[in-house]
């Protein structure tokens, strides 16, 4: 006896809802996903009309599902939004290949252009030759920090205004649970927050963070979307996946775990004697940075000295301080990091060309 | 009397099969001990005999273990009475890994 949808009453239930508990058909399923996510960003206020978006995209599910959606959003609710695919080229031979040729697919599926940006063009090292430097250990140390400025430049090489990442409800939660076992008070503050304005660089926003990951999943399966699924191939994060397993435990017996976990991050207060790091922009490369020199050109320098280990761990501030006022140096192989002050005017001159007739002085700094 | 059920893997769970199957079809006694077969004993099946690598991916506590979506011929199986699915001849169990990549 086929359980009947508790939405329309009419056609056979095909899934229930971890949020609810109801059971329903595919195409009340469809409609509930898509108007909650349109709610998000309508109550959040995340775009404006005109704003250039790039989707943040791997191939993977969540950024897939959340191409569709934006794509399809964009159209029933005449957002006036243009569109990007944005990828990152780690240069993992075997995973990353992979799972840009899924992007390329869905380049095609969506009709939306595409940048993919590397590691290779952008530092001079793939992550399969940083690999082979540093060896597997703190190998993700260098892939996060250079992801994080890989979108942010490309994101200037587009001249967007904003970038949504496909963030889903249980990373969230996983991400709560990581700060709180590491007392880790900034970062609880800011993973909770829906958008992040990125201190004058392009805001970063998170439309599915109220989505549950077993909805994408299934909403990628019914919509018969095409994606990748395998994880990188160099170490996984361990302690993540810990708490992944330890909150889906919980979501098992209780669905509402995840969102309950979302709702208790939010309330907590980050009490004001809580110092959070000043930010200032690096002296090399002009990214944001609570340090005179940023991360990503300590690690850099590390690894073109032959001395990976200058940036992990506890002795980064140190570091930081020590590479301060120096001249990176440069061994044969690495590439110059374009200055994000370059990138930035390139970004102007874009705008300016696309308005035509304006009166806007490209000259003028940082308008 | 036997049944023959479809089994297939996606979400990366294909991954840690033998052979890395996608795919596989599955010959089950249409009953044990006297009551019908259920799709947890398709599982079990799966767990001693497909999987080749990280059984603890794929089951844990003689179920799929949390964050494996089981799709009973392409309905959620929560719908459909999760492990206690009497399992009939010809239909299609897919487990979708939600674990895996995003
Ligand atoms: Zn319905
Ligand atoms: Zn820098």
């Amino acid at each position: 006896m086929p359980r009947v949808c508790e939405i329309c009453q009419g056609a056979k239930a095909i899934l229930r809802r971890p949020k609810t508990g109801q059971s329903i058909c595919k195409e009340c399923f469809f409609r509930v996903f898509e108007t909650e996510v349109h709610n998000t960003i309508v109550d959040n206020k995340l775009f404006r009309r005109g704003d250039r978006v790039g989707i943040g995209a791997s191939g993977g599910k969540d950024s897939t599902v959340l191409a569709y959606v934006m794509k399809t959003l964009n159209e029933r609710y005449d957002y006036g939004l243009d569109l990007f695919l944005l990828s990152v080229d780690e240069g993992i031979s075997g995973y990353r290949d992979d799972s840009l040729e899924t992007v390329k697919r869905n380049k095609e599926q969506y009709e939306l252009p595409l940048l993919i940006v590397s590691y290779e063009q952008l530092y001079g090292w793939s992550m399969d030759a940083i690999v082979e430097t540093v060896g597997r250990k703190n190998n993700c140390t260098f892939c996060g920090v250079f992801r994080r400025q890989a979108l942010d430049r490309g994101a200037l090489m587009l001249d967007l205004d904003h970038i949504v990442t496909g963030h889903n409800a249980d990373d969230v939660a996983e991400t709560i649970l990581m700060n709180i076992f590491r007392g880790d008070i900034p970062r609880l503050g800011r993973c909770t927050e829906i958008a992040t304005s990125g201190d004058g660089y392009i805001t970063r926003s998170k439309p599915f963070k109220y989505a549950y990951e077993k909805e994408i999943v299934m909403y990628a399966y019914f919509r018969k979307l095409d994606y990748f699924s395998t994880e990188c191939t160099y170490s996984p994060n361990a302690y993540r996946g810990y708490a992944r397993e330890f909150l889906k435990d919980l979501e098992a017996v209780r669905p509402s775990a995840i969102l309950d976990i979302i709702h208790s991050g939010e309330a907590m207060q980050v009490a004001s004697e809580v110092k959070l790091p000043s930010q200032t922009s690096c002296e090399r490369c002009g990214y944001i940075s609570s340090n005179r020199v940023c991360k990503a050109c300590v690690l850099l320098e590390g690894l073109e000295r032959g001395v990976p280990q200058l940036g992990i761990g506890k002795s980064v501030k140190k570091t930081q301080d020590l590479l301060a006022g120096r001249t990176a140096t440069r061994s044969g192989r690495a590439v110059d990091v374009v200055h994000f002050d370059k990138l930035r005017k390139h970004a102007q001159e874009m705008r300016h060309e696309r308005c035509t007739g304006c009166t806007c002085d490209t000259s003028a700094p940082g308008t | 009397m036997s049944i023959t059920v479809d089994v297939e893997f996606s979400g990366g769970l294909e991954l840690i099969m033998k052979d890395k199957v996608r795919q596989a079809t599955v010959s089950l006694p249409a009953t044990a001990d006297g009551k019908p077969t259920t799709v947890r004993q398709v599982i079990l099946y799966v767990r001693d005999n497909l999987v080749a690598d990280k059984p603890q991916l794929f089951s844990t506590e003689n179920t799929v273990r949390p964050g494996v979506l089981v799709m009973i011929n392409d309905s959620d199986w929560e719908v459909e009475g999760e492990n206690d699915y009497q399992v009939q001849d010809k239909d299609k169990v897919l487990f979708i890994s939600t674990m895996h990549g995003g």
